[in-house]
């Protein structure tokens, strides 16, 4: 944050260009915020010099009050759906259609280079509008959205000569069997970045192996299942230069020309950090890649079941400098024993389920406190287990007081202490009061008002709270809302909260981003209450049942309400399903 | 997202069994669950089990999910069951389909006191699974009655139809979908006895039979 003394500089006589250049120091989104307030003159001077703007509910504005406002932007983040659209919660017509921006957008003269979407729906005729629009776009970065094909990658892959980065992060595509890759030009040499691995069709190997040699900026390239070992040692020769690696399909007979070949172009790669892939999986050829472990940063292994036991730790004990970890539950508490032991870098764990069935979870509290015991740098944590206790919770808090998120999921929602019996309320409550920082929290097991009571207390600093068969009144929601006072997202499912919470504190809403309730208590005539008395919210209510019809009666429970704080009133592309108050 | 079935609920004593009956859970059924005499706050939980599981089958709230009644009146002939619960677990849908494309799914027989597991992946076609399950349990033979696929048991005469459970949870009849849909949706296979597979999704009408005939190749 940038303060100037009234006393040494008189504001009026500082030149716009020694404030322009001033602004062009500080990124951060927060603090150009910030900046903006100052005074009319600051406004101005940072609204035109602004590039980047992140806005994560698209709803919130509309793209012609952003083109107004910051005329030269190149960079823009949007985000679409609510994040409960992950697991199903959300249909899929729901909206978050990046086409009016883009629509917009391109009547404008902004020069965009770089679009950054997440959950939102991408068309086809989106992606080949975006591409004839803009002479200057380099960078496309789509992370879960949906509603487009190959085809859209090819009209991509054509019409933007100075491409440098196509990233594709776990987005629904269909694979119309084109020859998208085919269709960069023998002129692109531009690529830094090229992410497919979400796809799940087949790849042409031969325009992929001419694209790679004639992209000598490679630096991180991530392939989809479709590439196999060979390709993979024939990609590597070329690139060497990779910092970012996912590999596709890692299969093949550890005696093969191939498996040898890449096991020496491995030695070669002295760049690589991050490591990733892994689709199907030899156990026998995990040591090829040794060599690059002691250099690796990031580590993701989640998509790779076939890999157990001796070859998991083998493999992680190679790898000392890890800093973030992705990975299954096959690796078992044990397994995080040897993390603890090796990774004394880490600060980012993710353990995933390998298996969404009843008790088979293979993680339990034992995993979770080895690993604070080894790695007090850990900040960050996305745990799938079986069960958790309030004992390992304290001591995991008092290990790690630097977490900044920290998702627990116990696969059986309200399962509490095996141990003690109790609720997990002690145990939350101590991750909230040792850990200052706290900025995202996930809550499950069995939980009462009273975890709610530590969270409003103690965790001052908490901005992202997910709720889910927890609490017991509107007491619980309500020690939420009034202590949290950086609450930005907040969603709860099946949790006993109503409207006495939902109302309590209305104005709160505005100082937040949005709030998802699905399955709670609250009623069609407590929204309607709220909608009413606070305008600059947008109240939804989404009915997917088979009676279209929305219920008049006020006292009905409502299914999913998401709401939240917007510029611009009701958005005119809800379906049938959501009725907006 | 349609009800549940045959969820098995252990009876216990008096004073346990609303808060197990009504807790939800993913675990195994006879696994020793967590009684409620952890002290008095608990003992306020049961309350609040009931209420918001009774919600869970209300209809008021337009989606069906787990109704707890119905399912501890139906008969139990799963060894295993699960609560699906739409937005539980909280695991993201690419990465839920990516999990289940390449996996081994279980095979249950009614009345056979042990499961096996194959790996989809390994066949092209509806004959070629039913074939390496009639090898698998083998006194089995398949019998094509008109389009439908049934499973007979020569040595006691019972019949059984393959079924499956899709991403969904719905239960479903083997052979409606093509193959590779199936493939993607299946979680596991049952052999069920005949008599007992009534009242799953109906088969496709007569007249598409040339259809589904083509699609089963």
């Amino acid at each position: 944050m940038l303060w100037v003394s009234r006393k040494t500089i008189k504001m009026n006589y500082f030149p716009d260009e020694v404030l322009e250049h001033m602004f062009f120091f500080i990124t951060s989104h927060k603090d150009r915020n910030s900046v903006s307030l100052v005074c009319k003159s600051w406004y101005k001077i940072e609204r035109y010099s602004r590039q980047r703007v992140f806005i994560g509910n698209c709803y919130s504005i509309s793209p012609e009050r952003l083109i107004a406002r910051f005329p030269g932007l190149k960079s823009l983040t949007l985000k679409g759906k609510p994040h409960f659209a992950d697991f199903n919660l959300v249909p899929h017509e729901w909206g978050g259609f990046v086409y009016p921006w883009i629509e917009a957008l391109a009547k404008s003269r902004i020069g965009l280079e770089e679009l950054r979407l997440k959950r939102m729906v991408v068309s086809d005729e989106s992606l080949e509008f975006l591409s004839k629009s803009f002479v200057n776009f380099k960078s496309l970065v789509l992370v879960s959205c949906e509603g487009f094909t190959t085809d859209g990658l090819a009209a991509i892959a054509a019409n933007c000569r100075f491409l440098r980065e196509l990233d594709l992060q776990e987005n629904e595509v269909d694979d119309q069997r084109g020859h998208w890759l085919s269709c960069f030009p023998e002129s692109c040499t531009s690529l830094v970045t090229l992410n497919f691995a979400c796809l799940k069709g087949e790849i042409n190997l031969g325009a992929l192996e001419r694209l790679v040699v004639r992209s000598p900026n490679l630096k991180s390239l991530r392939l989809n299942h479709a590439v196999p070992l060979d390709t993979l040692q024939k990609l590597l020769m070329q690139a060497p230069q990779l910092v970012d690696l996912g590999t596709g399909s890692y299969v093949d007979d550890p005696s093969s020309e191939a498996y040898s070949k890449l096991k020496s172009v491995f030695q070669r790669c002295k760049s690589i950090r991050s490591l990733s892939g892994f689709f199907e999986v030899a156990p026998h050829c995990m040591s090829a890649i040794y060599p690059i472990c002691r250099n690796l940063t990031f580590l993701n292994l989640s998509y790779a079941p076939g890999l157990h036991g001796n070859e998991l730790t083998k493999l992680i004990q190679h790898c000392r400098k890890l800093q973030r970890l992705w990975i299954l539950d096959c690796i078992g508490d044990k397994g995080l024993g040897v993390v603890a032991s090796t990774c004394k870098e880490l600060q980012e764990l993710r353990v995933f389920p390998s298996d969404l069935g009843p008790g088979n979870a293979a993680m339990t509290e034992e995993g979770l406190v080895l690993l604070s015991e080894g790695c007090p740098k850990l900040n960050s944590l996305l745990y799938f287990c079986q069960q958790m206790t309030n004992a390992a919770l304290i001591t995991v808090a008092k290990n790690c007081p630097n977490f900044i998120r920290f998702r627990l999921c116990i696969l059986d929602p309200v399962k509490c202490d095996p141990v003690t019996n109790q609720p997990l309320d002690e145990g939350f409550g101590a991750i909230v009061h040792f850990c200052k920082g706290l900025k995202r929290l996930s809550l499950t097991g069995l939980l009462t008002d009273q975890v709610f009571n530590y969270i409003g207390m103690y965790a001052e600093q908490l901005e992202m709270l997910s709720i889910a068969f927890a609490g017991d009144s509107d007491e619980g929601m309500l020690y939420v809302l009034n202590g949290c006072k950086k609450l930005r997202k907040l969603e709860i499912m099946k949790s006993r909260f109503g409207n006495a919470a939902l109302l309590e504190d209305m104005g709160k809403y505005e100082a937040m981003r949005s709030l998802w309730m699905s399955s709670c208590e609250v009623t069609l005539g407590g929204c309607k209450t709220l909608a009413e008395k606070m305008p600059r919210l947008s109240v939804e209510i989404i009915n997917e049942s088979e009676q279209m019809e929305f219920s008049h009666d006020d006292r009905q429970k409502v299914d999913k309400m998401y709401l939240y704080r917007t510029l611009v009133g009701h958005r005119k592309d809800s379906p049938a399903f959501v009725c907006i108050l | 997202m349609s009800p549940e079935n045959g969820k098995i609920l252990p009876e216990n004593d008096a004073a346990d069994l609303n808060f197990e009956a009504t807790e939800l859970t993913l675990g195994l059924p006879g696994k020793s669950r967590v009684t409620s005499d952890g002290g008095a706050k608990l003992g306020n939980k049961r309350g609040f089990f009931e209420t918001v599981d009774l919600n869970f089958g209300d209809k008021d709230c337009g989606q069906s999910q787990i109704d707890v009644q119905e399912a501890a009146n139906s008969p139990v002939s799963n060894d295993e069951h699960r609560v699906q619960v739409e937005g539980w677990p909280p695991v993201r849908g690419f990465r839920k389909n990516a999990m289940t494309s390449c996996k081994y799914v279980k095979v249950a027989v009614d009345g056979a006191p042990y499961l096996r597991k194959v790996d989809l992946e390994m066949y092209d076609s509806y004959q070629q699974l039913l074939s390496s399950l009639e090898q698998m349990f083998s006194c089995f033979t398949i019998r094509n009655y008109l389009n439908e696929k049934k499973i007979i048991d020569h040595m006691n005469g019972i019949e059984y139809v393959p079924t499956y459970e899709d991403k969904d949870g719905d239960w479903m009849l083997v052979g409606d979908v093509p193959w590779q849909m199936f493939v993607e949706s299946c979680k596991r296979l049952r052999l069920k006895k005949s008599s007992e597979a009534i009242g799953l999704a109906p088969r496709t009408p007569p007249k598409c039979a040339s259809t589904t005939e083509r699609s089963l190749n």
